[in-house]
């Protein structure tokens, strides 16, 4: 890591450092991308380790033990701030011409009107309009035709904190559906109730069955009944075969992207070590049973042409992670730029990903971890995946990835604060913030964002999850500990060889058109 | 008329030359496949039946015997009897065959196949590509390791060319070419040959012209406890000499200290600083070849597992301690590099015999600092110099006829492997892409070529091989497109001729493309690679199409339009002006044979399947590739759950789409 020399400068949501030198770089940190700082003193010189969401590691050398210690109480001060309305985004302007105001473009009318274009067997319910049924819903939910909003209303009693069943994809190609909700109120006594199975009921086909896919195992199933939690048991559903898998919940995710980081940098040269830590994170294996259950999911609909309904405990986490990379699976609409901004605003955002809770701490956190969960950063790891293994089916390339994981856990923008519709709205971030799809939907921003391979696929594509081929995402996890130099040389050689394709075919075009043209115009220059 | 001999001989031993109705089990899936089971005097092919559904043509494998390791034979069950291949190139075949009569028939016929007791039954000795002796003997001209000494700047005023073994009479697994220092005289050769284990005296392999210093090689020293060699500690007093950048020689003794200190008991050892003046004496700490064997064995039992759990998976992969093994030569190459062109020391590298760790190193070593070995030329040159002329035993590493199972060690493939894991750190270093290495490795069990059979110069010259085999070299040469790598930058060499690697553990990576090189369904479905060579192609024809469009409208008497703008960036690449076109579809990569006709209709026929949308496939204007489909059944298997599905109609699969062997379609498209 190269030293620069320079002058640190606080502001109110940045740390600054600057060598006061003509072109050259300036870190400005957003304070809210700090995780957490370390303070070391060798005689009078001290230092600040700081650590970031982003998984960066800076240290800063400051001469004279007072002011080292003002700067690290100030730093842990402003990186700490409690209240969300003080955050950076609600102070933040845009420096650039906003074209589409993001906040508007992924509204959930919109996302019907495809619906609708498609199938006439759904409506648009406004029963949560007020947030009133489900706290974590949008006001607009999409429902079976049926089912009126009385029985949406009864539903929700009996679905933890409301969530109750909705649609998450319509698959084209065979009018299959995965709908997601949370887990049934059965509690220990089996209780039941009608409107429930009546709504699920209302999206299989005459003498079709469905699956449900419980995210969990059974015995935690099991046990989540002593809670006043539970599972659709076969004798109520008897039009459903349920599934168990085994999705982890939040603590343990947070510990084992802890562990993961910490392996990652581990300077170390023993490979046993290495390899004995990155299991012990048991991060690669999320990944591989988050890709399979999704594959599941997808497999079904796609194969068994049967429709899914997929819950865990909530249904605000594993539950998204496996609605989500299913439609990334089946629908190549989701592998496109917008596309995707589509699905992490339908499947994340709105369907109430509580991400300020989530994303609160990265993986340097020392405090105790409450809410926090890298469930969307495994997400994300698993398209990433997807994408390594069909890399010319994806619009978008690895970076975005990488943007969205920044942008998630700090950023200037309003797109990832609250923890749902509702609490977005209270915080009126669409009128106070911008939006990150204001920033990203720019031509230059698109353009480094842009996959060159790519070749819109309309296939349904089906990953690989043995082990084997399933990697580290370096681009995230190694990205500060080594030099990604000279791949990313040969990443701008590919993009030239490209581009120097594109060219030719344009100019081959162009004379084609010019020698037609002519012809056309003297037919005596045709060639003979 | 002697091959035609051993031919017929040969077919004697094959009892039942062709099985019907014998089912392709996928290792990895409940996938099955039937067909016909063909035995030949070289191969073992299996052809699969036209199915019910007259959609799928019958796909083939093609297993030369010579890439069979092993052959068992399970027990009996209710379906038939379970065959099982092994094969020097990973791959795994798993056969069932109805009657036990033509399983046991199979069986022994193989059995005798794959041990051969004599050099003239290989492969090598019958294989007739269609070329005439002048073809044949320029493909032996192709790489010449005298004008490769001369690259390097030997002979000069320091490295002479010896005589000494002109005969193979001081060392007989050395070649007869050796270049030592000018003051070595032949009595201090002589004498320090007789102090090496094997007679394998220092010798130079590489010289680094920039520092004058030397990379030299040899056995251990016969020291014992107390044994001492005035002749050799004069030899390393020469290398010394020959030096002036530095005051001392490095001594790279690449065992771990304990290994060579056994060996002292056994008269052997290692070189005492007290004795040798101007030494600097260092361990490296490389395992033998007997831990290297049980290490790759115990990888590919882990990786061969059903259904794998992530955990076992990189629990396996620690305990087989396989990356640990690569870590250490590729750790033993920066030191020698450093050593060399940092300190400009010259360094002497031995290890036992001075024929596997040691020229693993060696040669690795020249790599990281010579641009030349990237290159395809040069990397053939590398391999014929440290591997092949200095005696690696290739015919006992790799098994070729049939010997002691503790003499086999797959330290060349650890050098492969090596090599592509700088691949991996530095794309745009080499000139060859990984499917060059995979090819190398291919053949080096194959048998198919004279280059690497026998354990040395002098059997090769016994074997008369030059005369009597072909290059693998030539060969590679004429396919050369197939082997390049877009992304190779010659301006990125001259920035950098040597490479600096990291080698933290997480840069070593999991070799996928070569230990599971035959187990499709573990692979990306879309190529960069491939899809990168396609585009290259595309706009060498489009180039053409560009200029005669250009001239024909300028013999219209019209300024082109599209000239007017400024002219395209030049193609990056130098040898992409005088390179050949890339055949649309070349032969098998991976087998060396033809690909079927039928196989080429089976893919057009998959492609067409796949349009109903099953699985994705890349695209492009000039062909299609099949990488996606098939895997639809394995795939489902893998994501487990739905096996006993309670409703048998809704279960009901479209006939399964079998998958065209992966070896000839990934390497092949």
């Amino acid at each position: 890591m190269p030293t620069v020399e320079g002058t640190l400068c606080l502001t109110g949501h940045h740390l600054i450092l600057s060598s006061r030198q003509d072109n050259t770089e300036e870190l400005w940190l957003l304070h809210s991308n700090i995780d957490s700082i370390e303070k070391r003193f060798v005689g009078s010189v001290g230092s600040i380790i700081v650590k970031c969401k982003d998984l960066r590691v800076i240290q800063l050398d400051i001469p004279g033990m007072e002011e080292c210690l003002n700067i690290a109480s100030s730093i842990e001060a402003l990186s700490t701030l409690d209240s969300v309305s003080l955050m950076y985004p609600f102070f933040y302007r845009p420096m650039f011409e906003v074209i589409e105001d993001g906040w508007n473009s992924f509204l959930p009318e919109a996302a019907f009107k495809d619906l609708e274009s498609m199938t006439d067997e759904w409506r648009l319910s406004e029963v949560n309009k007020d947030f009133s049924v489900c706290p974590s819903y949008p006001p607009l939910v999409a429902v079976p035709k049926d089912v009126d909003d009385d029985t949406l209303r009864k539903v929700a009693t009996f679905r933890h904190s409301g969530r109750f069943p909705v649609l998450s994809y319509y698959h084209k190609k065979n009018g299959m559906v995965m709908m997601r909700a949370s887990q049934p109120l059965t509690g220990t006594n089996g209780r039941r109730c009608k409107e429930d199975e009546k709504l699920i009921n209302a999206t299989l086909r005459p003498g079709k069955r469905g699956y449900i896919i419980d995210t969990r195992t059974i015995n935690v199933a099991q046990q989540a009944k002593a809670r006043g939690g539970g599972f659709e048991s076969e004798a109520n559903y008897p039009q459903w075969r349920r599934i168990h898998k085994a999705l982890e919940r939040s603590n343990v995710l947070q510990e084992s992207l802890i562990k993961l980081v910490e392996a990652c940098n581990d300077q170390s040269h023993s490979m046993d070590r290495w390899l004995s830590k990155l299991e012990a994170s048991n991060w690669q294996t999320h990944v591989k049973e988050i890709l399979t259950t999704a594959c599941l999911a997808a497999q079904c609909i796609d194969r068994e042409g049967a429709s899914v309904l997929v819950h865990g405990t909530e249904g605000t986490d594993s539950t998204l992670q496996v609605t989500s990379l299913a439609q990334i699976i089946l629908d190549p609409a989701c592998r496109t730029i917008r596309g995707f901004q589509g699905l992490v605003e339908r499947e994340w955002l709105q369907a109430g990903h509580p991400f300020q809770q989530r994303c609160a701490q990265s993986a340097y956190s020392n405090s105790k971890p409450r809410q926090e969960a890298p469930v969307f950063l495994l997400f994300l790891d698993c398209v990433w995946q997807i994408l390594r293994q069909f890399p010319c089916s994806f619009e978008f390339s690895e970076s975005f990835l990488v943007l969205l994981f920044e942008h998630a856990y700090a950023s200037q923008f309003g797109t990832f604060l609250g923890n749902s519709t509702a609490e977005r709205a209270k915080l009126s971030l669409p009128e106070k913030t911008v939006s990150l799809w204001s920033w990203v939907n720019r031509p230059q921003e698109l353009e480094r964002l842009t996959n060159p391979l790519y070749e819109a696929n309309s296939l349904v594509i089906w990953p690989s999850v043995a082990p084997q081929s399933l990697l580290l995402w370096e681009g995230v996890f190694l990205r500060w500990n080594r030099s990604s130099k000279c791949l990313d040389e040969a990443y701008e050689e590919m993009v030239h060889i490209i581009e120097y394709n594109k060219e030719l075919q344009n100019k081959v075009n162009t004379l084609r058109r010019q020698l037609a043209q002519l012809e056309t115009e003297d037919p005596l220059l045709q060639t003979p | 008329m002697l091959w035609f001999c051993l031919e017929s001989d040969k077919w004697s031993t094959i009892r039942t030359p062709k099985v019907e109705q014998v089912r392709l089990l996928d290792r990895f899936s409940n996938k099955t496949t039937n067909g016909t089971l063909y035995l030949t005097a070289t191969h073992l092919i299996f052809v699969e039946s036209i199915s019910n559904n007259s959609a799928s043509a019958g796909q083939e494998i093609w297993i030369l015997h010579h890439h069979i390791a092993s052959v068992e034979k399970l027990s009996l069950t209710t379906t038939g009897c379970p065959l099982v291949l092994q094969c020097r190139n990973f791959r795994v075949v798993h056969f069932v065959v109805q009657r036990e009569r033509d399983c046991h028939d199979i069986y022994s016929s193989l059995l005798r196949l794959l041990q051969p007791v004599s050099y003239q039954e290989l492969y090598a000795f019958s294989y007739n590509p269609k070329q005439n002796d002048q073809q044949r003997e320029e493909g032996w001209q192709l790489i010449d390791l005298g004008a490769e000494f001369e690259r390097m700047g030997v002979p000069c005023d320091q490295w002479q060319l010896t005589d000494v073994n002109r005969d193979y009479k001081v060392c007989e697994t050395y070649p007869r070419d050796l270049y030592v220092p000018i003051t070595a005289s032949k009595p201090i050769i002589v004498g320090s040959s007789k102090f090496r284990s094997k007679g394998r005296f220092p010798v130079l392999t590489y010289f680094y012209q920039e520092k004058k210093a030397a990379v030299c090689r040899c056995s251990q020293p016969l020291s014992g406890f107390s044994a001492r060699c005035l002749e050799d500690e004069s030899m390393l007093q020469a290398i010394s000499k020959a030096n002036h950048n530095s005051r001392f020689v490095y001594v790279m003794d690449t065992r771990p200290k304990l290994n060579a200190l056994a060996n002292r008991a056994a008269g052997k050892g290692y070189e005492n600083e007290d004795n040798y003046s101007n030494i600097r004496f260092q361990f490296v700490g490389i395992e033998n070849i007997h831990v290297m064997r049980t290490s790759l064995q115990k990888l590919l039992e882990v990786i061969g597992t059903r259904s794998l759990s992530m955990s076992d998976y990189l629990v396996g992969l620690e305990s087989s301690g396989w990356l640990r093994h690569i870590k250490a030569v590729v750790d033993a190459a920066i030191f020698l590099t450093k050593a060399v062109t940092v300190e400009g020391a010259s360094v002497l590298v031995h290890c036992s015999d001075g024929w596997d760790r040691t020229a693993q190193v060696c040669s690795l070593g020249s790599l990281l600092m010579d641009p030349y070995y990237r290159t395809i030329k040069g990397f053939m040159v590398l391999i014929e110099k440290d591997w092949i002329s200095f005696g690696h035993k290739f015919a006992d590493r790799c098994d070729q006829l049939d010997g002691d199972p503790k003499e086999v060690s797959p330290i060349f493939t650890q050098f492969l492997e090596c090599v592509w894991q700088l691949t991996e750190q530095f794309p745009q270093a080499f000139e060859f892409s990984e499917w060059f290495l995979l090819q190398i490795h291919e053949h080096v069990h194959s048998c198919q070529y004279g280059n690497f059979l026998g354990n040395n110069q002098r059997q090769r010259e016994e074997l008369q091989l030059r005369e009597r085999t072909h290059s693998l070299w030539a060969f590679l040469m004429s396919e050369r497109q197939n082997y390049l790598n877009p992304f190779y930058s010659p301006a990125y060499s001259e920035a950098h001729p040597v490479l600096a690697p990291s080698t933290l553990p997480y840069n070593f990576k999991f070799w996928r493309n070569m230990y599971h090189q035959f187990d499709r369904s573990m692979h990306p479905r879309q190529s960069i690679l491939k899809t990168i060579l396609t585009l290259r192609e595309n706009s060498r024809k489009e180039e053409g199409t560009l200029q005669a469009l250009e001239s024909r409208l300028q013999q219209l008497g019209v300024t082109p339009i599209a000239t007017s703008d400024p002219p395209a960036p030049p193609p990056t690449r130098d040898q992409r002006s005088n390179s050949n076109t890339l055949p649309p579809r070349p032969d098998s990569l991976i087998l060396g044979a033809p690909i079927n006709h039928k196989e080429v209709q089976r893919q057009e026929e998959e492609d067409e399947q796949e349009e109903v949308g099953e699985e994705a496939t890349e695209s492009t204007d000039t062909e299609r590739t099949v990488e996606g489909s098939s895997g639809t059944e394995s795939r489902k298997q893998s994501y487990g759950e739905l096996e006993g599905t309670y409703n048998t109609e809704l279960a009901k699969e479209e006939p399964a789409v079998v998958s065209l062997e992966f070896g000839v379609a990934r390497m092949t498209c």
